[in-house]
């Protein structure tokens, strides 16, 4: 072909797509809820809503778009929020409620997942952030697409004990709620150590404080990463596996 | 906008008289064309131009599939965008 692009750099696109599934992994839409505090929880959790609503109408109808445009699957869409806890500060009632909100936003916007039903306690835990991690198995294992995230150690401030100790007895309430769903509920939850600023990915999805008010990440696949650094590795021992995934000159992550 | 589109398929008599008439037949410009047969496999890659408020490049896709079914190709339509943006990583 004449133009910029010859024959050859076409097919190897679409090769990288047929056979290495070269994919969008994920849209995530970071939306900053940090003025949805109101005086009441019910009314904090309309705020909520009406605002994730708002702002993620369009997310999945203009990413259904991009995959037409591009002949490229996306695979799936999502939302991080700002971490509940800091919403929810101040504010009587049960944060589990800003968790069914969410989950109801989450539902009529038609993403796969929202994640930020969180706290940062690595320090400390104000009342608030106590109050959202006791309220972590009722929030999970009453909604489907909410995910939450705990960070309770950081290698500066050290690990918060008392928040590893709520955090175990969480994980057994939430795995025994969900008993008879494969205890899906833990599955939707992260405790994190050094946890950074803003994560897009999930489960440990949240949108940082530091971030603007709404932000939109992309995360797309290594195509062929894992399948080159694993190529010359048979009969290799697990261990080298993870030694070549960790260091190998090609590692990437996946996700 | 520009597209590319790909053609793949046994060879056999047909084919480009069968995708370029669906294209004309959309008032869709081929602006470019390359052609070759690997292994008795015909591949055919056009470089296409539409008025993108005129055409729904997911729409093209469609009005392409009785095209491929009838002459058992595998028609895709992609972005221009994609490939010039995979080609400069």
């Amino acid at each position: 072909m004449s133009f910029h692009l010859n024959s050859r750099n076409i097919l190897d696109t679409i090769e990288m797509i047929e056979k290495y599934r070269l994919d969008i992994r994920t849209v995530t839409m970071g939306i900053s809820l940090l003025f949805c505090s109101r005086f009441t929880m019910e009314e904090t959790c309309r705020a909520v809503y009406d605002l994730v609503v708002s702002r993620a109408s369009r997310l999945v109808e203009v990413c259904q778009g991009i995959e037409a445009e591009l002949g490229i699957p996306i695979v799936n869409k999502r939302i991080s929020v700002t971490p509940v806890a800091l919403i929810t500060a101040g504010v009587e009632g049960n944060p589990a409620d800003v968790a069914r909100a969410l989950d109801r936003a989450a539902r009529e916007v038609g993403v796969n997942f929202l994640g930020g039903y969180s706290a940062l306690v690595a320090k400390g835990a104000t009342t608030s952030e106590k109050a959202l991690i006791r309220s972590i198995p009722e929030a999970l294992s009453e909604t489907d697409l909410v995910c939450s995230s705990v960070n309770i150690a950081t290698s500066r401030a050290g690990i918060n004990m008392n928040a590893a100790a709520a955090l175990g007895r969480v994980i057994k309430e939430a795995a025994e709620l969900t008993a008879d769903r494969n205890a899906i509920a833990c599955a939707k939850l992260v405790v994190f150590a050094n946890s950074v600023g803003d994560n897009p990915f999930m489960a440990g999805a949240y949108h940082g404080v530091e971030e603007p008010d709404c932000v939109v990440s992309v995360g797309v696949s290594g195509p062929g990463v894992v399948d080159r650094a694993l190529g010359d590795l048979e009969g290799a021992t697990l261990d080298q596996v993870a030694e070549e995934m960790m260091t190998g000159p090609d590692a990437e992550p996946e996700d | 906008m520009f597209a590319i589109m790909t053609v793949t398929g046994v060879d056999h008599t047909g084919i480009i008289a069968a995708v370029t008439t669906a294209l004309a037949e959309q008032d869709i410009n081929i602006l470019d064309v390359s052609q070759t047969i690997m292994d008795n496999y015909f591949t055919m890659i056009l470089r296409v131009e539409f008025d993108e408020s005129a055409h729904d490049i997911a729409a093209i896709q469609q009005a392409m599939e009785p095209v491929e079914k009838a002459e058992a190709l595998v028609i895709r339509i992609q972005s221009e965008a994609l490939f010039t943006a995979v080609n400069e990583i």
